[in-house]
Order: structure tokens, then sequence, then C-alpha cells
């Protein structure tokens, strides 16, 4: 079966980011970029299924600029086959991205699709769903457990969900979506780089995939929230029992 | 045009979260209704009709809502989706599972998580892991808006109003569950809770999350929180995980012990009233989103708090 992994360009998670002055976003000047945490786990899963001779091809697709590309070729280098880039400067949403992986399902009728479950950047939470949905397909959302079945009809995920753990069973072609327990995503090594120099990543456009990409929400500003006053540090359990009292009167 | 609102519940009970996602309806103005969809879920209904600001209360009870599958429930929601201007529910787990699906069939964006209503097509959101708020305008004919639950108020009660049954939808049988493992705690629910105590990584073990933390959320009444990191070395259940990524609290005491602060796990807390932070760094970031910090061991420090409290 055919595993496609979509995998999203961001500001990388240890970055503290900046709103821009006029308030018009985010100042992403010279900011270390990387694949989406999510993506990475969902990579990981696609190429573990591989590796146990459940998957036969894992294809990563990144919507985006023309440096999505680099983010493609970390994909290959972990493990991936081959990549593809929907090239755009159009800001893309997620419903946007959706429709271009519907499309994109439809070319190459992938069994299974991971995305993760949240990009860090925009944190929406949507795409995985919203591709399932166009799709008609079913879905498991936030996924700790994957579990394929031996003639690969169905797979059994296990999801984080409030409150606990629930396992469902879905029925193949599907979208499960990746949360942060599903795997420990391995590093790519020197070899792996080199040889993903050589994998095969096709280009393509949204006007190719004939999707109209034209963002539905605006962004009217973007600022920077309250910041929180500075605290005092407390020499001892005593004192903070009398703030805690006192001064905060929260006990 | 009213807005419709889905109803969070187990079948028993309406789940807290429902309460949020009206007030924020309110705030965005006119006729309030209030879909729940279930198995054997009368009550859950009854308590919606009694809810402060509620028009009315749409009611679906078939075998095949009972577990809340998202494909089904979608399905059931775009179907009654026509006269109606929004579509809202909690950014809870089972919120962020069908959401989206309804906005993807109705073709429109869905705003996901917002924490303020400017007006009925304006909305604000956190974004970068709450390190920036985009104030977002939606082009589309329905908003389709998830709510986090601690930027509203919970409604209160008023007299009660309608409950009206629908037809339920047909079931699209593409998913089945299996089973669920809830973690069983006589404590507070965490996104409810008034008190939080929450462990990070240098706790260690399984044994001693339990051992340190429980007495002292014992002394405060509190609920039970957890960084990533003690969650990914299974020192704590996973829906103990607070953060961008897990769970989002603003208790009105939130304790921080032996968690470094990483902007994710900032991002699920720093809207707490009071925070108070216990970690031996005195560099830990931690401490600079807290009002109250105390640099020191935390097998000393928790276990003193503890008998000082009590
Ligand atoms: C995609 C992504 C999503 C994430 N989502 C979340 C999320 O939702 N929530 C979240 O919490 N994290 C999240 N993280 C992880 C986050 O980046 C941090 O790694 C994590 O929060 C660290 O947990 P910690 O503070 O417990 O551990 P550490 O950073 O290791 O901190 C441990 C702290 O304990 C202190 N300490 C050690 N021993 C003692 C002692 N005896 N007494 C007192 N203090 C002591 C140390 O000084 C240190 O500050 C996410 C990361 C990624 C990449
Ligand atoms: N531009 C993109 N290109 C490829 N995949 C994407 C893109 N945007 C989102 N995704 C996928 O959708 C997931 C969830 O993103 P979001 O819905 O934006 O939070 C990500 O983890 C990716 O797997």
């Amino acid at each position: 079966m055919k595993i496609l992994v979509p995998v999203k360009r961001v500001v990388d998670y240890n970055v503290k980011v900046r709103v821009k002055s006029d308030g018009s976003g985010i100042d992403l000047a010279n900011v270390k970029m990387s694949m989406n945490p999510f993506d990475e786990v969902a990579i990981e899963e696609a190429v573990r299924l591989k590796e146990a001779g459940i998957a036969t091809e894992v294809v990563a697709v990144s919507a985006g600029l023309a440096n999505s590309q680099e983010t493609l070729r970390t994909a290959l280098a972990l493990g991936a086959d081959r990549a593809i880039l929907i090239e755009t400067d159009v800001e893309l949403q997620p419903l946007a991205v959706a429709k271009l992986l519907k499309a994109v399902c439809e070319k190459e009728s992938p069994q299974l699709v991971i995305p993760g479950k949240q990009a860090i950047d925009d944190d929406s939470n949507q795409t995985g769903q919203m591709l399932a949905a166009l799709l008609g397909w079913p879905q498991a959302t936030f996924a700790s457990k994957l579990v394929v079945n031996a003639d690969k009809t169905a797979a059994a995920v296990t999801r984080e969900i409030d409150g606990g753990l629930e396992t469902i069973e879905i029925a193949l072609p599907a979208v499960m979506t990746t949360d942060l327990r599903l795997n420990e995503p391995r590093y790519a090594t020197l070899p792996n780089i080199m040889k993903a120099k050589k994998k095969p990543l096709e280009t393509t456009t949204p006007a190719a995939l004939g999707v109209d990409v034209a963002p539905r929400l605006k962004t009217l500003k973007v600022a920077e929230p309250a910041r929180r006053s500075g605290g005092v540090k407390v020499a001892d359990v005593a004192e903070l029992v009398e703030k805690l009292k006192n001064e905060a009167k929260v006990i | 045009m009213p807005i419709l609102v889905i109803a969070e519940h187990d079948n028993a009970v309406l789940k807290p979260a429902t309460r949020n996602a009206i007030s924020a309806a309110t705030q965005i103005g006119g006729d309030i209704d209030v879909l729940v969809a279930g198995s054997a879920c009368a009550a859950v209904a009854e308590a919606a009709a009694r809810i402060a600001g509620v028009t009315r209360v749409r009611l679906v009870d078939a075998a095949h809502y009972a577990d809340h599958g998202a494909e089904n429930l979608a399905a059931l929601v775009v179907a009654n989706a026509p006269g109606y201007s929004h579509v809202l529910a909690p950014a809870t787990a089972a919120g962020k599972n069908f959401l989206p699906r309804v906005a993807a069939l109705l073709d429109v964006a869905q705003i996901s998580d917002i924490v303020a209503v400017v007006s009925t097509d304006t909305f604000v959101r956190p974004i970068y892991a709450g390190n920036a708020l985009a104030t977002v305008q939606s082009v589309d004919p329905v908003k389709v808006i998830s709510v986090r639950g601690t930027a509203f108020e919970a409604a209160g009660e008023a007299s009660p109003v309608s409950v009206e049954a629908l037809a339920a939808g047909p079931d699209l049988g593409l998913s089945r569950l299996v089973g669920r493992e809830l973690t069983q705690s006589a404590r507070p629910e965490l996104t409810a809770a008034r008190v939080i105590v929450s462990g990070g990584r240098a706790l260690g073990s399984s044994d001693n999350f339990h051992s340190v933390l429980e007495p002292l959320a014992d002394a405060l009444g509190a609920a039970v929180g957890a960084s990533r990191a003690a969650v990914d070395a299974g020192y704590a259940p996973n829906d103990y995980q607070v953060g961008q990524t897990g769970k989002i609290v603003a208790p009105d005491l939130y304790v921080a012990v032996g968690i470094s602060g990483a902007i994710q796990h900032l991002a699920g807390m720093k809207d707490s009233k009071v925070i108070v932070a216990i970690n031996k760094d005195p560099e830990a970031p931690i401490f600079q989103v807290a009002d109250y910090g105390l640099v020191g061991d935390l097998f000393d420090v928790a276990p003193a708090l503890a008998a000082a409290l009590r």
C-alpha cells in the first residue's frame, strides 16, 4: 500500500517568534525553519510501515514556497521514496491545502494519508480532518498507535482524547493525524541526506491541479499578547504560603 | 440568522466546555440553537435547555451517534446547517476532531480556537503557541468556529426552553469504536479546575510523580497536570499534558513543579491567574511568567509546601 505524508515547512519549534512592529504578521527574516514536528512523526510512522513490509511506497507532499523543497529533501532523507512540491506564493489556509492534497490523492490513490495533527505556526488542527471530509474517507485524529490489519483493508488506531485514550477501527483508505506519542522520529544521517538528493522530486502548481487556493480568512492584524508582569522570588515555603494567602488570596 | 452550537457530552452529562461555547455565541449575538446528538441522551438535552442564552435545543437520538464518531456527526451537522450563520463547538479533543469536517463539507474555512469575538465576522485567535494573536475576518457565508473555553465565561442557568427532536442521518459506517481507556481520577477535571499542580521531567519516575505531587494536590484540592516531557516519559497519562498541543488551562492557581517553562508549555497555562514555580534552576524560563518563584529542590519543597498547607 502507498502512503502519502503531507509535510509543512514551519518556524522551528525552538524559535520564539516576534510580531512585526506594523502588526502585519510574524517577522520571518533570518528565522530558522524546519519540518513541522508532527510531520516528522508522520514520516517516521510511514517509513516504519515500509520497513515492516506493510507499505510499498512513501510519498511526501508539501505545498507552499519553492523553499519547501528543503523540507521535502528532509523527508526523503528520513526515508520517503519520492516527493511532490505544490509550488505557490499564495498564503495557504487549511481548506486550500486539503483541496490540493485531495487532488494529489486522486492521482496517487494512497491507502493511507498521514498529516500531523497540527502545524505549530498556525495551530489550526484542521487539514487532515478536512482532507478526509473532502474525500469521504474515515479519519483517525491524534493517533498514538496504529495497527494495519493483515489484508490492509482496515486499521486500528488508538487516539489521544480528553480523558484518556480511545481505539477505533477505520476502513482504508483513510486519513490518520499524528500525535506526539505515536513514535520517536529518527534523525537523518549524512549518507541518507546525500542519497536524498538523488530521489525524485516533482513540482506542480495549484493551477495544474485545478484548485482555487484563495484565502477565506483575512488577517486584519497580528498583535503580541499581553505580557505577565514580572513576579517575585520567595525565600522559602513559609513566605510562599503567606503570599498565596494574604497577597494573592488564592488559598 | 441564528447560531448553532454543538453540545459536547457523554450521553449522560453535558460537558462544561459547551457552556463556554454558548457564551461566545451570546457575544456574537442572535438566537442560539444547541444541537445534542447522541444515543439515549435526553438528559443532556434537558441540561442544555436550561443554559442561559439558549433559544432552542435540537435533539438527535440514534445508536450511531453514541460514540460521537466524526464522520457521522459532521454529516449530521452539515445536513442541519442551512439557515445558520455560525456553527460553534468547544475547542476540545472532540470538537477539534469533527468540526473541520463540517467546515470542509460546507466549503468554508474554520476559525480555530477563538479567544475573542470582535464582530459577527471577525475573531481573535492565538497562533505560534500563543506568542501572537491574530485578528481574522471571514469572508465565508457560514462561520465555523471552535471556541477556547478558558477565554469565555461559562454560561449560567435559566428557565428551560423547548427541546425538539430531529431526524437522524444515515450511519456512514466508516469507523467503529473498539474501546476507551479513560483515566480514573477523583480529582477535578483539568480544564475546569480552580487549582492545578503540574509536574515535569524533574519528577523522574511515575512513582515520584504520584508520591510527590498527590499530597500537594490533595492539600490544595487541585487537579494534576504535566509537561509533555513527563507524559512522554510515562510518568503521567497523556490527557494530563498542558500546553500548545495538549490542554489549555487558566485556573486561579497553577503550581509548576520541576517544569522548565518551554514556550509550548507556557502556551497552555500562561493565562492562569496566579502562577507558582518550583525549580532548582534560578534561570529556568518558567520564572519569567511566575508570580511567585521558589528556587529549590522539589523533593524538599513540595512535601514541605503540602505539610504547610494542611
Ligand atoms: C511539537 C511540539 C509540541 C509540544 N507540545 C508541548 C505541550 O503541549 N506541553 C508541554 O509541556 N511541552 C510541549 N512540548 C515540549 C517542550 O518543548 C518541552 O520539551 C517540555 O515542555 C519540557 O518539559 P519539562 O519542563 O518537564 O522538562 P525539562 O525542560 O527537562 O525541565 C525540567 C526542569 O526541572 C528542573 N529540575 C530538575 N531537577 C529538579 C529538582 N530536583 N527540583 C526542582 N527542579 C528540578 C530543571 O531545572 C528544569 O528546569 C512540545 C514540543 C514540541 C516539539
Ligand atoms: N502547506 C502545507 N503543505 C503540506 N502539508 C501541510 C501544509 N499545511 C498543513 N499541512 C499538513 O496538515 C497538518 C495540520 O496542519 P494545520 O491544519 O494547519 O494545523 C500538518 O501537520 C501537515 O501534515
